[in-house]
């Protein structure tokens, strides 16, 4: 599988970062040459194996239902590149 | 006697202990240090008063006769993907331009609680992501060491932890934070000649520490030698109920269990290992290591992992899907920086922001990570890799029925010059070819500096145990440390 320069418009659009019509050229050879590479996984027989879910096998806790953390809201807020009225402030997203 | 800044941990914490010097003339000795290395770009936030404050704590805390913490009186650098309260934190990257944590990370506070101070923040590749700290947003570190070619090519310390090697070696910082998602700590150790451990993973808690590859990443010590790297180990490690996946085990003393003789152990030398291209000399001091384990009453045994060609393409698979959904969080929203084109909306503020605020290769491996996980492409390539995943961890079961450990050399050369691999990607991604399988299979791992090759730069070793045999791995390196006599350290030039 190999993508070309509009499958590598939709992955940029899928990870939210911007590209020119120039990064978009340069970015479809240097990702087919890593996806070339990955690619030699094909060749190993993994019919009777199940993925990997956890390196060190650990059973996940469960904590009391309760409230243990909080009441942090300047905290929160304290890196926010806009914060306003205890919110975070973001452009309008509704016309 | 040496010189305080010779000193690392156990010879620091005897100095303090005996009232040869107070914490605070060795907090002092480390802050000049730090302050006149800025050449080597390797500290990104001095924090003087920090490391100060430790150590009158530590000070009045001897004089008023309590017991000392295992790390009373050291001062540490920190690698800068640790959240640290009230000092900025950019894991490398100017997306996280002004970040300054509102809490601190659970290692950080861990090694805090046993009384260690902090001399600064460290300079690192950028999330992690690289092999010689090329990719820091901040500038390359220089390594201290340098050719013994009498020319002045500045050479690579490795990567991630590049900032954490350089002041190790250059006797800047007497230890430092590390983190190790596929080699970060092990091969910048060895590239410096220092000595590096990655502990099971679970052992050090996540919590705090800016994550790359979530279940790849644990963090660990980079010290002088074997016993400084158990007791800060012992210092941050513990389980933190805030770490999902940390495990709920009693601290073992590593370092009260220091024993060199191997007599009954039986060492593993994975085949595969034996890769091509790999220069002569480090074919030779695995060799060396060999006699020398054999030497400290260890049996030697051939191994296979047969799937170990595969481990580097399922790691970068595995972690760049793990990154690209890690690294969702910088929307210019909560905390770092925000590039808001005029007249833009959400989306366009998204995309670029982290346009602006992320390198080139952070961006690549966030879209490698998006395409293998994407509708279509999922089961193709990241549930493969998973699959290959388990196949490498089966491979480390098979052959703990043979072997307790293995040896293997750290990195396959050693440090290039800045900028000789920076265009092929690929070429980097190789430094790591010896270091993520184990990562892979989550088991302990440590590189002991063991010679130097013909341009007179160091070499590691590595020893490999099973899951949570941390002691094990530790004995290994600590035979391997005595016999292999590594004092080197790189001529003050900067």
């Amino acid at each position: 599988m190999s993508v070309d320069k509009e499958t590598v418009k939709k992955i940029a659009s899928l990870s939210r970062i911007a590209v020119t019509e120039a990064e978009a050229d340069a970015l479809v050879p240097e990702l087919n040459n890593i996806l070339g590479w990955v690619e030699q996984l094909g060749e190993v027989d993994c019919s009777k194996v199940e993925p990997m879910t956890a390196v060190i096998p650990n059973k996940l806790r469960l904590r009391d239902d309760v409230v243990s953390d909080g009441n942090v809201r300047d905290k929160v807020l304290a890196n926010a590149p806009v914060a306003e009225h205890g919110f975070f402030g973001v452009p309008k997203v509704i016309e | 006697m040496a010189e305080i800044f010779e000193l690392g941990i156990a010879g620091i914490r005897t100095g303090v202990a005996s009232g040869d010097f107070t914490a605070k003339e060795v907090a002092e000795t480390f802050i000049d240090r730090v302050s006149a290395a800025k050449s080597l770009n390797a500290v990104l936030v001095e924090t003087p008063d920090h490391a100060l404050a430790a150590a009158e704590a530590t000070d009045k805390a001897k004089a008023a006769g309590e017991t000392l913490g295992k790390m009373a009186g050291v001062p540490i650098g920190m690698k800068d993907l640790f959240c640290t309260e009230g000092v900025a934190t950019t894991a490398g990257s100017v997306i996280l331009d002004g970040f300054t944590p509102q809490y601190e990370s659970t290692v950080s506070a861990n090694l805090f609680k046993a009384g260690a101070g902090m001399l600064g923040k460290l300079n690192m590749d950028q999330f992690a992501m690289g092999s010689s700290n090329e990719t820091s947003a901040f500038g390359n570190v220089i390594s201290p060491w340098r050719r013994n070619d009498g020319g002045n090519t500045d050479l690579a310390p490795g990567g991630s932890s590049g900032g954490s090697a350089a002041v190790v070696s250059g006797r800047i910082c007497p230890a430092a934070t590390g983190t190790d998602t596929g080699g970060s700590i092990r091969q910048p150790a060895a590239f410096v000649g220092i000595t590096g451990f990655k502990p099971t993973y679970g052992r050090c808690s996540r919590w705090g520490t800016i994550a790359f590859a979530s279940s790849l990443d644990q963090a660990g010590p980079m010290a002088h030698d074997v016993r400084d790297c158990a007791i800060m180990l012992e210092a941050m490690t513990g389980f933190d109920p805030k770490d999902s996946t940390s495990l709920d085990l009693p601290v073992p003393e590593w370092e009260a269990g220091l024993k060199s003789d191997l007599t009954g152990k039986r060492i593993g030398i994975p085949k595969e290992y034996r890769v091509d291209n790999m220069p002569p000399e480090i074919d030779a001091l695995w060799q060396q290591g060999i006699e020398w384990l054999k030497d400290a009453g260890a049996k030697i045994v051939d191994v296979s992992l047969p799937h170990t060609k595969y481990a580097l393409p399922a790691y970068y698979i595995i972690a760049p899907a793990e990154a690209s959904s890690n690294l969702a969080r910088y929307d210019g929203v909560r905390y770092g920086m925000r590039d808001l084109p005029d007249g833009a909306g959400l989306q366009d503020m998204y995309a670029a922001t982290r346009e602006s605020g992320f390198g080139p290769e952070v961006k690549r491996r966030i879209m490698i990570g998006t395409y293998v996980l994407s509708a279509g492409y999922y089961d193709a390539y990241y549930t493969q890799a998973q699959k290959v995943r388990t196949l490498i961890s089966q491979d480390f079961d098979k052959a703990w029925e043979s072997c307790d450990l293995l040896l293997t050399p750290t990195a396959p050369s050693a440090a290039f010059g800045l900028g000789e691999k920076a265009d092929d990607p690929l070429a980097m991604y190789l430094n790591d070819v010896f270091t993520v399988p184990s990562s892979l299979a989550g088991l302990p791992a440590m590189s002991v500096p063991a010679g130097l090759d013909g341009q007179g730069l160091p070499l590691g070793l590595q020893i490999i145990g099973k899951a949570l045999d941390e002691q094990g791995v530790f004995n290994a390196g600590l035979a391997l440390e005595e016999r292999a006599g590594f004092v080197a350290k790189p001529e003050q030039w900067w």
